[in-house]
Protein backbone atom coordinates (compact mmCIF):
# COMPACT_ATOMS: atom_id res chain seq x y z
CA UNK A 1 0.00 0.00 0.00
CA UNK A 2 3.03 2.25 0.89
CA UNK A 3 3.95 1.93 -2.72
CA UNK A 4 1.00 3.01 -4.20
CA UNK A 5 0.73 5.69 -1.37
CA UNK A 6 4.45 7.21 -2.99
CA UNK A 7 3.90 7.00 -6.52
CA UNK A 8 0.58 8.96 -5.94
CA UNK A 9 2.02 12.01 -4.49
CA UNK A 10 5.04 11.99 -6.60
CA UNK A 11 1.88 11.84 -10.01
CA UNK A 12 0.72 14.91 -7.73
CA UNK A 13 4.11 16.41 -7.65
CA UNK A 14 4.51 16.02 -11.07
CA UNK A 15 0.75 17.02 -12.20
CA UNK A 16 1.00 20.33 -10.25
CA UNK A 17 4.56 21.28 -11.43
CA UNK A 18 2.87 20.73 -15.16
CA UNK A 19 0.03 22.85 -14.68
CA UNK A 20 2.49 25.61 -13.75
CA UNK A 21 4.69 25.21 -16.40
CA UNK A 22 1.77 25.02 -19.32
CA UNK A 23 1.81 29.00 -19.60
CA UNK A 24 -1.63 28.75 -22.43
CA UNK A 25 -4.53 29.49 -20.08
CA UNK A 26 -6.68 27.87 -21.85
CA UNK A 27 -4.10 24.59 -22.16
CA UNK A 28 -3.65 25.20 -18.39
CA UNK A 29 -7.02 24.52 -18.01
CA UNK A 30 -7.08 21.13 -19.25
CA UNK A 31 -4.22 20.40 -16.81
CA UNK A 32 -5.59 21.41 -13.75
CA UNK A 33 -8.57 19.02 -14.43
CA UNK A 34 -6.68 16.34 -15.20
CA UNK A 35 -4.76 17.20 -11.64
CA UNK A 36 -7.97 17.50 -10.25
CA UNK A 37 -8.48 13.78 -10.95
CA UNK A 38 -5.29 12.59 -9.89
CA UNK A 39 -5.85 14.64 -6.81
CA UNK A 40 -9.01 13.03 -5.96
CA UNK A 41 -7.21 9.39 -6.65
CA UNK A 42 -5.18 10.71 -3.99
CA UNK A 43 -8.33 11.27 -1.74
CA UNK A 44 -9.48 8.08 -2.48
CA UNK A 45 -6.02 5.65 -1.40
CA UNK A 46 -5.72 7.93 1.67
CA UNK A 47 -9.24 6.60 2.89
CA UNK A 48 -11.20 9.76 2.12
CA UNK A 49 -14.11 8.92 -0.10
CA UNK A 50 -16.08 11.39 0.67
CA UNK A 51 -13.73 13.97 0.29
CA UNK A 52 -12.80 12.71 -3.10
CA UNK A 53 -16.46 12.52 -4.45
CA UNK A 54 -16.60 16.15 -4.41
CA UNK A 55 -13.06 16.60 -5.78
CA UNK A 56 -13.89 14.75 -8.84
CA UNK A 57 -16.71 17.10 -9.13
CA UNK A 58 -14.77 20.28 -8.35
CA UNK A 59 -11.78 19.97 -9.92
CA UNK A 60 -12.38 18.42 -12.78
CA UNK A 61 -16.03 20.13 -13.79
CA UNK A 62 -16.60 23.08 -11.70
CA UNK A 63 -13.22 24.76 -11.59
CA UNK A 64 -12.18 24.31 -15.34
CA UNK A 65 -15.54 25.50 -16.22
CA UNK A 66 -15.12 28.79 -14.23
CA UNK A 67 -11.78 29.24 -15.32
CA UNK A 68 -12.95 28.77 -19.08
CA UNK A 69 -15.65 30.95 -18.27
CA UNK A 70 -13.56 34.03 -17.11
CA UNK A 71 -11.43 33.36 -20.68
CA UNK A 72 -14.31 33.19 -22.94
CA UNK A 73 -15.14 36.51 -21.18
CA UNK A 74 -12.09 38.32 -21.42
CA UNK A 75 -11.53 37.34 -25.08
CA UNK A 76 -15.02 38.90 -26.09
CA UNK A 77 -13.89 42.02 -24.32
CA UNK A 78 -11.30 42.70 -26.14
CA UNK A 79 -12.68 41.57 -29.31
CA UNK A 80 -15.19 44.40 -28.48
CA UNK A 81 -12.30 46.74 -27.68
CA UNK A 82 -10.44 46.15 -31.11
CA UNK A 83 -13.70 46.45 -33.15
CA UNK A 84 -14.58 49.83 -31.18
CA UNK A 85 -10.73 50.75 -32.05
CA UNK A 86 -11.30 50.11 -35.59
CA UNK A 87 -14.37 51.97 -35.12
CA UNK A 88 -12.76 55.56 -34.68
CA UNK A 89 -9.58 54.83 -36.67
CA UNK B 1 11.09 41.87 -11.25
CA UNK B 2 13.54 40.73 -13.77
CA UNK B 3 14.15 37.10 -14.45
CA UNK B 4 17.48 35.78 -12.96
CA UNK B 5 16.89 37.49 -9.80
CA UNK B 6 12.85 35.39 -10.01
CA UNK B 7 14.46 32.55 -10.19
CA UNK B 8 16.33 33.13 -7.41
CA UNK B 9 14.10 34.34 -5.14
CA UNK B 10 11.69 31.13 -5.92
CA UNK B 11 14.81 29.21 -4.61
CA UNK B 12 15.26 30.75 -1.34
CA UNK B 13 11.53 30.72 -0.89
CA UNK B 14 11.68 26.19 -2.29
CA UNK B 15 15.00 25.99 0.40
CA UNK B 16 12.33 27.12 2.93
CA UNK B 17 9.81 25.23 2.66
CA UNK B 18 11.65 21.97 1.72
CA UNK B 19 13.04 22.37 5.20
CA UNK B 20 9.62 23.02 6.95
CA UNK B 21 7.97 20.48 5.35
CA UNK B 22 11.09 18.15 5.66
CA UNK B 23 11.46 18.79 9.82
CA UNK B 24 7.26 18.49 9.59
CA UNK B 25 7.20 15.34 8.25
CA UNK B 26 10.43 13.60 10.87
CA UNK B 27 8.40 14.99 14.01
CA UNK B 28 5.09 12.94 12.26
CA UNK B 29 3.93 10.85 15.24
CA UNK B 30 4.61 7.15 14.59
CA UNK B 31 1.63 4.82 15.03
CA UNK B 32 2.84 1.37 16.35
CA UNK B 33 -0.19 0.07 17.75
CA UNK B 34 -1.76 -3.49 15.72
CA UNK B 35 -5.50 -1.71 15.47
CA UNK B 36 -7.34 1.03 15.18
CA UNK B 37 -10.05 0.82 18.17
CA UNK B 38 -9.13 0.15 21.75
CA UNK B 39 -6.18 0.77 23.95
CA UNK B 40 -7.96 1.77 26.92
CA UNK B 41 -5.32 0.45 28.90
CA UNK B 42 -2.85 2.78 28.29
CA UNK B 43 -4.82 6.24 26.55
CA UNK B 44 -1.80 8.67 27.00
CA UNK B 45 0.24 6.60 24.95
CA UNK B 46 -2.01 7.39 21.70
CA UNK B 47 -1.73 10.76 19.88
CA UNK B 48 -4.07 13.28 20.37
CA UNK B 49 -5.57 13.39 16.68
CA UNK B 50 -5.56 9.33 16.81
CA UNK B 51 -7.48 9.24 20.14
CA UNK B 52 -10.48 11.14 18.57
CA UNK B 53 -10.12 9.41 15.80
CA UNK B 54 -10.53 5.86 17.93
CA UNK B 55 -13.44 7.70 19.84
CA UNK B 56 -15.35 8.43 16.86
CA UNK B 57 -14.73 5.16 14.85
CA UNK B 58 -15.72 2.91 18.24
CA UNK B 59 -19.03 5.10 19.28
CA UNK B 60 -20.75 6.21 16.12
CA UNK B 61 -22.65 3.15 15.24
CA UNK B 62 -23.89 3.24 18.39
CA UNK B 63 -24.10 6.78 18.98
CA UNK B 64 -25.95 7.85 16.18
CA UNK B 65 -26.66 4.67 14.16
CA UNK B 66 -25.13 5.48 11.13
CA UNK B 67 -22.19 4.14 8.88
CA UNK B 68 -20.54 7.23 8.20
CA UNK B 69 -18.38 8.29 10.25
CA UNK B 70 -17.39 11.36 7.80
CA UNK B 71 -20.86 12.41 7.76
CA UNK B 72 -21.68 11.70 11.41
CA UNK B 73 -18.56 14.12 12.42
CA UNK B 74 -19.82 16.83 9.38
CA UNK B 75 -22.96 16.88 10.25
CA UNK B 76 -23.30 16.05 13.96
CA UNK B 77 -20.21 15.98 16.37
CA UNK B 78 -18.81 18.81 14.64
CA UNK B 79 -22.52 20.44 13.28
CA UNK B 80 -21.35 23.82 13.91
CA UNK B 81 -18.51 24.04 11.87
CA UNK B 82 -20.23 22.87 9.26
CA UNK B 83 -22.75 25.68 9.68
CA UNK B 84 -19.95 27.95 9.15
CA UNK B 85 -18.57 26.02 6.40
CA UNK B 86 -21.84 26.49 4.89
CA UNK B 87 -22.28 29.88 5.23
CA UNK B 88 -18.60 30.61 3.48
CA UNK B 89 -20.19 28.81 0.71
CA UNK B 90 -23.53 31.08 0.40
CA UNK B 91 -21.32 34.53 0.89
CA UNK B 92 -18.98 33.47 -1.24
CA UNK B 93 -22.17 33.15 -4.13
CA UNK B 94 -24.00 36.44 -2.95
CA UNK B 95 -20.77 38.22 -3.76
CA UNK B 96 -19.86 36.47 -6.98
CA UNK B 97 -23.47 37.36 -7.83
CA UNK B 98 -23.39 40.89 -6.59
CA UNK B 99 -20.22 41.79 -8.33
CA UNK B 100 -21.05 40.34 -11.48
CA UNK B 101 -24.64 41.71 -11.66
CA UNK B 102 -23.27 46.08 -11.32
CA UNK B 103 -21.46 44.84 -14.99
CA UNK B 104 -24.72 43.92 -16.09
CA UNK B 105 -27.01 46.26 -15.25
CA UNK B 106 -24.73 49.07 -17.14
CA UNK B 107 -25.31 47.72 -20.59
CA UNK B 108 -29.28 47.24 -21.97
CA UNK B 109 -28.86 46.02 -25.20
CA UNK B 110 -29.90 42.90 -25.75
CA UNK B 111 -28.18 39.74 -25.00
CA UNK B 112 -26.42 36.77 -26.65
CA UNK B 113 -24.71 33.90 -26.00
CA UNK B 114 -20.86 34.43 -26.37
CA UNK B 115 -20.35 30.11 -26.80
CA UNK B 116 -23.66 29.57 -28.86
CA UNK B 117 -22.61 33.44 -31.17
CA UNK B 118 -18.74 31.87 -31.49
CA UNK B 119 -19.88 28.75 -33.50
CA UNK B 120 -21.82 28.37 -36.53
CA UNK B 121 -23.93 25.54 -36.01
CA UNK B 122 -25.64 24.28 -32.95
CA UNK B 123 -24.06 21.08 -30.63
CA UNK B 124 -24.57 17.83 -33.01
CA UNK B 125 -27.36 15.42 -32.56
CA UNK B 126 -24.67 12.93 -30.99
CA UNK B 127 -23.56 15.32 -28.61
CA UNK B 128 -26.96 16.46 -27.54
CA UNK B 129 -28.45 13.43 -27.46
CA UNK B 130 -25.48 11.80 -25.29
CA UNK B 131 -25.31 15.24 -23.14
CA UNK B 132 -29.39 15.43 -22.39
CA UNK B 133 -29.50 11.54 -21.74
CA UNK B 134 -26.83 11.95 -18.87
CA UNK B 135 -29.16 15.00 -17.00
CA UNK B 136 -31.73 12.31 -15.88
CA UNK B 137 -28.82 9.36 -14.53
CA UNK B 138 -26.69 12.79 -12.73
CA UNK B 139 -30.02 13.70 -11.17
CA UNK B 140 -30.64 10.23 -9.68
CA UNK B 141 -27.11 10.03 -8.83
CA UNK B 142 -27.11 12.92 -7.18
CA UNK B 143 -30.21 12.34 -4.70
CA UNK B 144 -28.62 9.16 -4.09
CA UNK B 145 -25.47 10.29 -3.06
CA UNK B 146 -27.25 13.72 -1.04
CA UNK B 147 -29.84 10.69 0.88
CA UNK B 148 -27.06 8.05 1.54
CA UNK B 149 -24.69 10.62 3.33
CA UNK B 150 -25.00 8.92 6.45
CA UNK B 151 -24.76 5.22 4.67
CA UNK B 152 -22.02 5.38 2.69
CA UNK B 153 -19.62 7.81 1.43
CA UNK B 154 -21.29 11.49 0.09
CA UNK B 155 -23.93 13.79 1.50
CA UNK B 156 -24.90 17.09 1.11
CA UNK B 157 -21.49 18.84 0.16
CA UNK B 158 -21.06 15.99 -2.74
CA UNK B 159 -24.75 14.95 -3.85
CA UNK B 160 -24.98 18.77 -3.91
CA UNK B 161 -22.47 19.48 -6.96
CA UNK B 162 -23.47 16.57 -8.67
CA UNK B 163 -26.80 17.66 -9.42
CA UNK B 164 -25.38 21.11 -10.18
CA UNK B 165 -23.30 19.46 -12.58
CA UNK B 166 -26.74 17.91 -13.85
CA UNK B 167 -27.88 21.61 -14.65
CA UNK B 168 -24.45 22.22 -16.14
CA UNK B 169 -24.76 19.79 -19.07
CA UNK B 170 -28.07 21.22 -20.23
CA UNK B 171 -26.07 24.53 -21.23
CA UNK B 172 -23.44 22.48 -22.27
CA UNK B 173 -26.02 20.00 -24.61
CA UNK B 174 -28.09 22.95 -25.58
CA UNK B 175 -27.77 26.59 -24.77
CA UNK B 176 -27.80 29.79 -22.45
CA UNK B 177 -31.33 29.77 -23.31
CA UNK B 178 -32.70 26.65 -22.11
CA UNK B 179 -30.27 26.44 -18.99
CA UNK B 180 -32.28 29.99 -17.92
CA UNK B 181 -35.95 28.32 -18.76
CA UNK B 182 -35.82 25.45 -16.50
CA UNK B 183 -33.03 27.47 -13.57
CA UNK B 184 -35.38 29.98 -13.15
CA UNK B 185 -33.69 32.74 -11.12
CA UNK B 186 -35.87 33.39 -8.05
CA UNK B 187 -36.70 29.66 -7.63
CA UNK B 188 -33.05 28.88 -7.47
CA UNK B 189 -32.71 32.02 -4.97
CA UNK B 190 -35.20 30.66 -2.76
CA UNK B 191 -33.88 27.64 -2.99
CA UNK B 192 -30.85 28.01 -1.81
CA UNK B 193 -32.26 30.09 0.90
CA UNK B 194 -34.05 27.24 2.11
CA UNK B 195 -30.87 25.30 2.28
CA UNK B 196 -29.02 27.53 4.17
CA UNK B 197 -31.85 28.40 6.79
CA UNK B 198 -32.81 25.23 7.20
CA UNK B 199 -30.10 24.24 8.72
CA UNK B 200 -29.80 26.62 11.06
CA UNK B 201 -33.23 25.84 12.08
CA UNK B 202 -32.64 22.00 12.63
CA UNK B 203 -29.88 23.45 15.41
CA UNK B 204 -32.93 25.07 16.75
CA UNK B 205 -34.97 21.98 17.06
CA UNK B 206 -32.89 21.43 19.65
CA UNK B 207 -33.70 23.61 22.00
CA UNK B 208 -37.26 22.16 22.61
CA UNK B 209 -35.87 19.27 24.27
CA UNK B 210 -33.64 21.89 26.38
CA UNK B 211 -30.45 20.61 24.49
CA UNK B 212 -27.48 22.47 23.65
CA UNK B 213 -27.93 23.66 19.78
CA UNK B 214 -27.76 21.09 16.93
CA UNK B 215 -27.54 18.59 19.18
CA UNK B 216 -29.34 15.16 17.06
CA UNK B 217 -32.81 14.93 18.88
CA UNK B 218 -34.85 12.99 16.63
CA UNK B 219 -35.07 9.39 16.78
CA UNK B 220 -32.04 7.65 15.47
CA UNK B 221 -33.62 4.89 13.47
CA UNK B 222 -32.46 1.66 12.34
CA UNK B 223 -28.91 1.42 11.10
CA UNK B 224 -28.29 0.89 7.30
CA UNK B 225 -31.44 2.73 6.95
CA UNK B 226 -32.71 5.78 4.89
CA UNK B 227 -33.91 7.44 7.91
CA UNK B 228 -30.92 6.49 10.60
CA UNK B 229 -29.02 9.11 12.11
CA UNK B 230 -31.97 11.55 12.77
CA UNK B 231 -31.37 14.95 11.98
CA UNK B 232 -27.75 14.27 10.18
CA UNK B 233 -30.56 12.89 7.10
CA UNK B 234 -32.01 16.16 7.07
CA UNK B 235 -28.92 18.33 7.72
CA UNK B 236 -27.19 16.46 4.52
CA UNK B 237 -31.00 17.09 2.42
CA UNK B 238 -30.71 20.85 3.35
CA UNK B 239 -26.59 21.09 2.47
CA UNK B 240 -27.41 19.71 -0.38
CA UNK B 241 -30.48 21.73 -2.02
CA UNK B 242 -28.31 24.22 -0.23
CA UNK B 243 -25.18 23.98 -2.68
CA UNK B 244 -26.85 22.96 -5.65
CA UNK B 245 -28.31 26.32 -5.74
CA UNK B 246 -25.67 27.94 -4.40
CA UNK B 247 -23.20 26.69 -7.20
CA UNK B 248 -26.50 27.38 -10.52
CA UNK B 249 -26.37 30.44 -9.52
CA UNK B 250 -22.77 30.96 -9.71
CA UNK B 251 -23.11 29.54 -12.98
CA UNK B 252 -26.21 31.39 -13.51
CA UNK B 253 -23.82 34.77 -12.98
CA UNK B 254 -20.76 33.18 -14.87
CA UNK B 255 -22.90 32.79 -18.12
CA UNK B 256 -24.43 35.77 -18.27
CA UNK B 257 -21.10 37.29 -17.93
CA UNK B 258 -19.96 36.01 -21.36
CA UNK B 259 -23.26 37.29 -23.03
CA UNK B 260 -22.30 39.33 -25.71
CA UNK B 261 -24.64 42.34 -27.47
CA UNK B 262 -26.80 40.59 -30.42
CA UNK B 263 -25.99 41.30 -34.11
Amino acid sequence: MQVIEIAILIFIALTGTAVVMVRDPAKQVIAISYFGIVLSVMFLIFQAPDVSLSQIVIGTVGLPMMILLCLAKLKRDEQLRQKEAEKKG
Amino acid sequence: MKYPFRMIAFFIGAAGFAAVLATLFIKLPVDTRPTLVGDAANPNSVPLHDRYLQAINANVMVQRNVTDAVTAVNFDYRGFDTVGEEFIFFVSVMGGIVLLKQAEEKRKKPLRDAISAGRDVGPSDAMRVWVLGMVAPKICFGIYIVTHGQLSPGGGFQGGVILATAALIIYLGENFEMFKNIMSHPLVEVVEAIGAGGFVLTGVLAYFWTKPYLTDVLPLGKTNELTSGGTIAIISFLTGIEIMAGFVLILFAFLQETLVAGE
